[in-house]
C-alpha cells in the first residue's frame, strides 16, 4: 500500500507516492529525479547517499522516505545557489578532491555538516568526520585538503 | 603563450561532478523502463536440478522471467578474450545463466524483469531452486591437487593453463649460488570496490533493430564487441555508451553475463531494461583481484649480486575464465619477474586454476603488483641472509641508466629509465642514514621502527598491437582520436579511451590547446559513446595518456599541418617561410603578417578561398600504435613504528618518487599516486576476501571488507624524476598503477624490518594487528596462530 508524503527538497515542496519500505535514497533518485545522491553500498558504510535532513547529515539509504514526511532535505543539487558553487564544491574542484566523482556528493554533504558544527577542524577531526564516507580514488589526501581550504575560505 | 603541458590546471570534469549533474549508468531513465534482478546461486558448487519460476512469473509487476533453458540457442556464452598461447589454455563454456551446474556462490540462475526495482527483487524470492550440493574448493593451490573437486569436466585437476617463462639458466644458477632464499607468499584476494556498482541499461528498437546499451565500462568498444558475441547481434547494430563511470580499477573491463542479459531482455520485450547491482551482489559477482599462492626462490652471491629467480605460482581464476583473466598472471605478471634488476636467470611456472569462487581478473596493477611484491620481498630476505643493507642490494642489481633500451631475461625490452636517480631522491627525502640510526637507538629503548624501500618498474601503456596478437589478446592495443574543428575555431576531440576518474578530459584538452594556441575552454574532449568515438581499446593498464594521448597529439598535428597550408595560401607565402608564433602562423621576418588558428579554422570550414586541390573542412583522425610498452619506475619508502604488544602498525612517513616521464598535469599525477598508494596500503594492511570452506563469501559487504577509511590512512609525500619514453610522441609513461604496485611490498618490508630483531622473517598480508601479533609470538616461540 503506497502512502503519499510531502517533503521539502532543496527548498521546494515535493509530493511522492511511496511504499512504506522505500528508502529515501531511492525516492530521491527514482521518483524525484535527484540523481546526484548516489548509492554505493547496502549496509550504510559508503556514505555516497549522504544528504541533509533538517540540516544534519544523514545517509539517505538508512532513512525511510516516510520518515522524511514534513521535513526539509538538502541534496547536492541544492547546495549551490544562484549558479555559485558552495565553498566546499569550489574547494573540491580547486584541490583536486575528486577523481571519478561518485563519492563526491556524499563527501561534500558530510563535510558541510562538519563545517557547520566545527568551523576550523584539524586534519584529524576532518579524517574522523569522514570515516563514514568511502573514496576509492583519491586516497583522501586531497579531500582533506579541500575541506581545510573550504574552512579557511569561510 | 604559456604552455599548458605541465600545468596543474583545475579539472574540466569537476563542475558537473561536484554539483550532482553528472549522469552515471543508473541515472539513465527511459520511457517504459523495466528493471531486472538476477537470482544468484547460494551454493558455491552444485548441480542444478530444477529451477521453478512459475510463482515468480505471476507476481505483481513481473513482466518476464528467464532461466538458462530459455536462453538456449538464442545467446552465446560469455567469451574469454585473452587466450594466452603455448600454455594449454582450457576455457570451458560460461553460460549467461547456469543450466546444469553452478560454480560459485553468485553464479546467475534466473533473471526477473519487472515494472519496478522492488517488484523485480521481490519476485526473486518466489523462485524455487533445487540444488544437489557438491564439494567446494576455494584455495587455488588445493584446487590444483589430485582429488580436489573438479569444476569443469573438460579441465582435469582444475588447471586452466600451465604457463612458463624462462631466460638464462636458472637450474645452473641455483646449483652454483652460494646463497638461496625461499618463501611461500600468499597474494590475498581483493575486492576492487569501485564506489559505483556495475549497471547496464539496454534499449532495443524493434523497428530499426538497433540496440543501445548504457553500461559501466572502462572500454565501450570492447563492450560493443563482447555484447555482440553474447547477444549474436552484429556489431554495427550495437551502440554502447559508457556515461560517467564511477571508478573501475579493472573491474569494469570485462564483459559480464548480466550486461548481455539486460540486452537480451530488451530485445525480447521491446522495452528498455535496466539492471544495477547492489554492493553485496557486486562483491559476489564482479571480478576479484590477485589470489595467488606463490613459491619463490632467489639466489645470489654473498656480496649481493642476484643470480637467479624461480617461481611456482598458483593463480586462482574463480569459477570461469573472465575476459582478460588468463593474461593477468602470465603476460602481465611473469614477464615482469626481473623488475628493475639485471637478474640473468629466471624460471617461472604459473598454474591458472579454477576454484569455486567469483572470477578473478584485472585489478589495479593486474599481475604486476604480484610480481613486484614477490621480488621485493625476496630481495629483503636475501639482504637479511647475507647481512647487507637492502638498499645496497638493490643498488647493486639495478639496471644502469646508460643500458637502455634494456632486454631482461624474460625477453621484454624496457624503454628508458634512471632507477638510481629515483632511488637517490627518495633516500634523501627520508634521510635514510638518519632513520637507520634512529632505528638502532629505538631498538635499545624497546621501540620497533622499520623501513621498507621498493625500487620498481612496471609494464604499462599497453601496447603494440602486434605484441597483443602474439600473446593472444583478443584485440588491438592501439588507440585513437578524432579532432574536429568548428567554423568558430573551437574544438571537439573524440577519443577511443574511456577515462573514469583519470582526468583526460582535462589533460587531452591541455595537449590540444597547446597545439592550436587557443584557450583550454575552447576544447571539449568526448569519450564513452561508440557512436561518436573511433575504435579504441579502453582505459586500463596505464595506457590512456601514453597511447590515446599520443593519438590526440598526432591528430592535432595533422589538423595543424592543414592550417599551415591554408595560412601559406592566404598569406601568399611558401610554407617554408611560415613559423608558428604566439598562436599564429606568421611569415618569418614580417611578424605583423599572420593568421590565427581561429581565422584558419573559419576559412577551412567555409572553404571560400583554399589552396587548389584542398578539401574543405578541418578535422583529422589518428590511430596510434606504439612501438613498445612504456616502463614507468620509481622508489617508494615507508617508515613504520610497530607496537609489538598489540601488533598495530603505525605509518610514520610514506614517500613516493615516481617517474612517469613528462607530466601533462602534475596535480592529476599526484592524485593518481595518492589513490594508488592508499589502495595498496589497504591491500598490505587490511583488505582480504575470506571464503569459508563451503565457498561462502564471508566478506560480502562493506561491513566485513575493510576498504580504507580517511582516518586509517597516512598522507603520501610525492616527488618525481622525469625520464621521457622514446616510444610515443609525448614521451609519457603512465602513472595509474604505480601506487598499488610499489606500496604493498614497501609496507610489508617495513614491518618485517621493524620486527627483524624479534626473529620475524615473513608475514603474509594483510598485516592486521592479529597477524602481526601472532607472527611475533611465533617468532618468540610462543606459538601464536597467524
Amino acid at each position: 500500500m503506497k502512502r503519499s508524503i510531502t517533503l521539502t527538497v532543496n527548498g521546494v515542496a515535493r509530493t511522492a507516492e511511496v511504499e512504506p519500505r522505500a528508502l529515501l535514497a531511492y525516492v530521491l533518485r527514482d521518483q524525484l529525479d535527484l540523481t546526484g545522491t548516489h548509492i554505493g553500498c547496502d549496509t550504510s558504510q559508503c556514505g555516497a547517499c549522504t544528504v541533509h535532513l533538517d540540516g544534519r547529515a544523514v545517509k539517505s539509504c538508512t532513512v525511510l522516505a516516510v520518515q522524511a514526511e514534513g521535513r526539509a532535505i538538502t541534496t547536492i543539487e541544492g547546495l549551490s545557489r544562484n549558479g555559485t558553487l558552495h565553498p566546499l564544491q569550489q574547494a573540491f574542484w580547486e584541490k583536486h578532491g575528486l577523481q571519478c566523482g561518485f563519492c563526491t556528493p556524499g563527501m561534500i554533504m558530510t563535510a558541510a555538516d562538519l563545517l557547520a558544527r566545527n568551523s576550523k577542524p584539524t586534519e584529524g577531526e576532518i579524517r574522523h568526520a569522514l570515516e563514514g564516507n568511502l573514496c576509492r580514488c583519491t586516497g583522501y589526501q586531497n579531500i582533506v585538503a579541500a575541506v581545510q581550504a573550504a574552512a579557511s575560505a569561510r | 603563450m604559456a604552455t599548458l603541458f605541465g600545468s596543474g590546471i583545475k579539472r574540466r570534469e569537476d563542475p558537473r561532478l561536484v554539483t550532482g549533474k553528472a549522469t552515471y549508468t543508473d541515472d539513465v531513465k527511459l520511457p517504459g523502463l523495466l528493471y531486472a534482478a538476477i537470482l544468484r546461486s547460494t551454493y558455491a558448487h552444485a548441480k542444478l536440478k530444477n529451477v521453478n519460476v512459475a510463482k515468480a512469473k505471476k507476481a505483481p509487476g513481473v513482466v518476464a522471467v528467464y532461466t538458462g533453458a530459455d536462453l538456449k540457442d538464442k545467446l552465446n556464452t560469455v567469451p574469454c578474450a585473452w587466450n594466452v598461447p603455448n600454455c594449454d589454455l582450457k576455457v570451458p563454456p560460461h553460460p549467461l545463466l547456469a543450466t546444469d551446474k553452478v560454480r560459485y556462490a553468485g553464479d546467475g540462475i534466473a533473471m526477473v524483469v519487472a515494472e519496478s526495482r522492488a517488484a523485480a527483487r521481490d519476485a526473486l524470492d518466489l523462485i524455487d531452486v533445487d540444488y544437489d550440493a557438491l564439494d567446494a574448493v576455494v584455495d587455488p593451490e588445493k584446487a590444483a591437487q589430485k582429488g580436489a573437486p573438479e569444476l569443469h569436466k573438460e579441465v582435469p585437476s582444475n588447471i586452466a593453463f600451465t604457463w612458463k617463462v624462462a631466460g638464462g639458466d636458472a637450474a645452473k644458477a641455483f646449483a652454483e649460488a652460494p646463497v638461496t632464499v625461499e618463501q611461500r607468499i600468499v597474494q590475498n584476494r581483493l575486492l576492487p570496490t569501485a564506489l559505483e556498482p556495475r549497471a547496464a541499461c539496454a534499449s532495443y528498437n524493434t523497428g530499426t533493430g538497433q540496440l543501445t546499451c548504457w553500461v559501466t565500462s572502462q572500454n565501450p568498444h570492447i563492450h560493443r564487441f563482447l555484447l555482440s558475441v553474447m547477444t549474436k547481434l552484429p556489431e554495427h547494430k550495437i551502440r554502447v555508451i559508457a556515461p560517467e563511470v564511477g571508478g573501475g580499477f579493472g573491474s569494469k573491463i570485462p564483459g559480464y553475463a548480466d550486461e548481455a542479459l539486460v540486452c537480451f531482455a530488451s530485445m525480447e520485450l521491446g522495452r528498455p531494461v535496466k539492471w544495477t547491482e547492489d554492493r553485496s551482489e557486486n562483491y559476489k559477482v564482479t571480478i576479484h583481484g590477485r589470489d595467488h599462492v606463490q613459491y619463490v626462490a632467489l639466489c645470489g652471491t654473498k656480496d649481493g649480486k642476484i643470480t637467479g629467480l624461480r617461481t611456482r605460482v598458483y593463480a586462482g581464476l574463480g569459477g570461469y575464465a573472465s575476459t582478460a583473466a588468463p593474461g593477468i598472471p602470465t603476460i602481465l605478471h611473469g614477464l615482469m619477474y626481473s623488475g628493475p634488476y639485471t637478474i640473468p636467470n629466471i624460471d617461472g611456472t604459473v598454474y591458472g586454476v579454477y576454484t569455486t569462487t567469483t572470477p578473478v581478473d584485472a585489478y589495479r596493477g593486474a599481475g604486476r603488483p604480484e610480481a613486484t611484491f614477490l621480488l621485493e620481498r625476496m630481495i629483503d630476505l636475501f639482504a637479511r641472509k647475507i647481512g647487507m643493507d637492502p638498499v645496497e642490494v638493490r643498488r647493486k642489481n639495478l639496471i644502469p641508466k646508460d643500458k637502455f633500451p634494456y632486454t631482461v631475461a624474460t625477453g621484454i625490452t624496457y624503454d628508458s629509465g634512471n632507477y638510481q636517480g629515483a632511488l637517490d631522491k627518495a633516500l634523501q627525502m627520508v634521510d635514510y642514514k638518519k632513520f637507520r640510526s634512529d632505528q638502532t637507538k629505538g631498538r635499545k629503548e624497546g621501540r620497533y621502527l622499520g623501513i621498507g624501500v621498493t625500487t620498481y618498474c612496471e609494464i604499462c601503456g599497453l601496447g603494440p598491437s602486434q605484441v597483443a596478437g602474439a600473446v593472444g589478446f583478443g584485440g588491438g592495443l592501439y588507440d585513437s582520436a578524432i579532432v574536429r574543428v568548428y567554423p568558430t575555431g573551437v574544438v571537439r576531440a573524440y577519443i577511443g579511451g574511456k577515462p573514469h576518474g583519470q582526468g583526460e578530459e582535462t589533460t587531452f584538452a591541455q595537449i590540444l590547446a597547446d597545439e592550436f594556441g587557443i584557450p583550454v575552454e575552447n576544447v571539449e574532449v568526448v569519450a564513452g559513446d561508440t557512436e561518436a568515438t573511433p575504435q579504441g581499446w579502453g582505459t586500463y593498464g596505464s595506457r590512456t595518456t601514453a597511447v590515446c594521448g599520443s593519438a590526440v597529439k598526432l591528430a592535432a598535428q595533422r589538423v595543424k599541418e592543414k592550417t599551415k597550408k591554408i595560412a601559406a595560401h592566404l598569406l601568399e607565402a611558401s610554407e617554408a617561410d611560415l613559423e608558428w608564433k604566439d598562436g599564429k602562423f606568421v611569415v618569418t621576418g614580417s611578424p605583423d603578417k599572420g593568421k590565427t588558428f581561429a581565422e584558419l579554422a573559419l576559412m577551412a570550414n567555409v572553404a571560400w578561398n583554399l589552396p587548389p586541390g584542398t578539401e574543405p573542412g578541418l578535422e583529422a583522425t589518428a590511430f596510434f600504435d606504439p612501438s613498445n610498452f612504456v616502463y614507468p619506475f620509481g622508489t617508494h619508502i615507508c617508515t613504520v613504528d610497530v607496537d609489538v604488544e598489540t601488533g598495530t602498525v603505525k605509518i610514520l612517513r610514506y614517500v613516493a618518487v615516481d617517474d612517469c616521464g613528462p607530466q601533462i598535469n602534475p596535480v592529476i599525477v599526484d592524485g593518481q599516486v595518492h589513490g594508488g598508494v592508499i589502495q595498496g596500503l589497504g591491500e598490505a594492511l587490511q583488505e582480504m576476501v575470506v571464503y569459508d570452506e563451503d565457498g561462502q563469501l564471508l566478506t560480502g559487504t562493506m561491513m566485513d571488507y575493510a576498504v580504507p577509511k580517511a582516518s586509517q590512512m597516512p598522507r603520501v609525500e610525492t616527488a618525481h624524476t622525469v625520464t621521457p619514453s622514446p616510444v610515443n610522441p609525448l614521451g609519457v609513461k603512465g602513472v595509474g598503477e604505480t601506487g598499488t604496485i610499489a606500496s604493498v611490498p614497501t609496507l610489508v618490508n617495513a614491518v618485517c624490518d621493524a620486527l627483524a630483531p624479534l626473529g620475524v622473517v615473513h608475514i603474509d598480508k594483510p598485516l592486521t594487528p592479529a597477524r602481526v601479533w601472532a607472527a611475533i609470538q611465533q617468532a618468540k616461540g610462543g606459538g601464536g596462530k597467524p
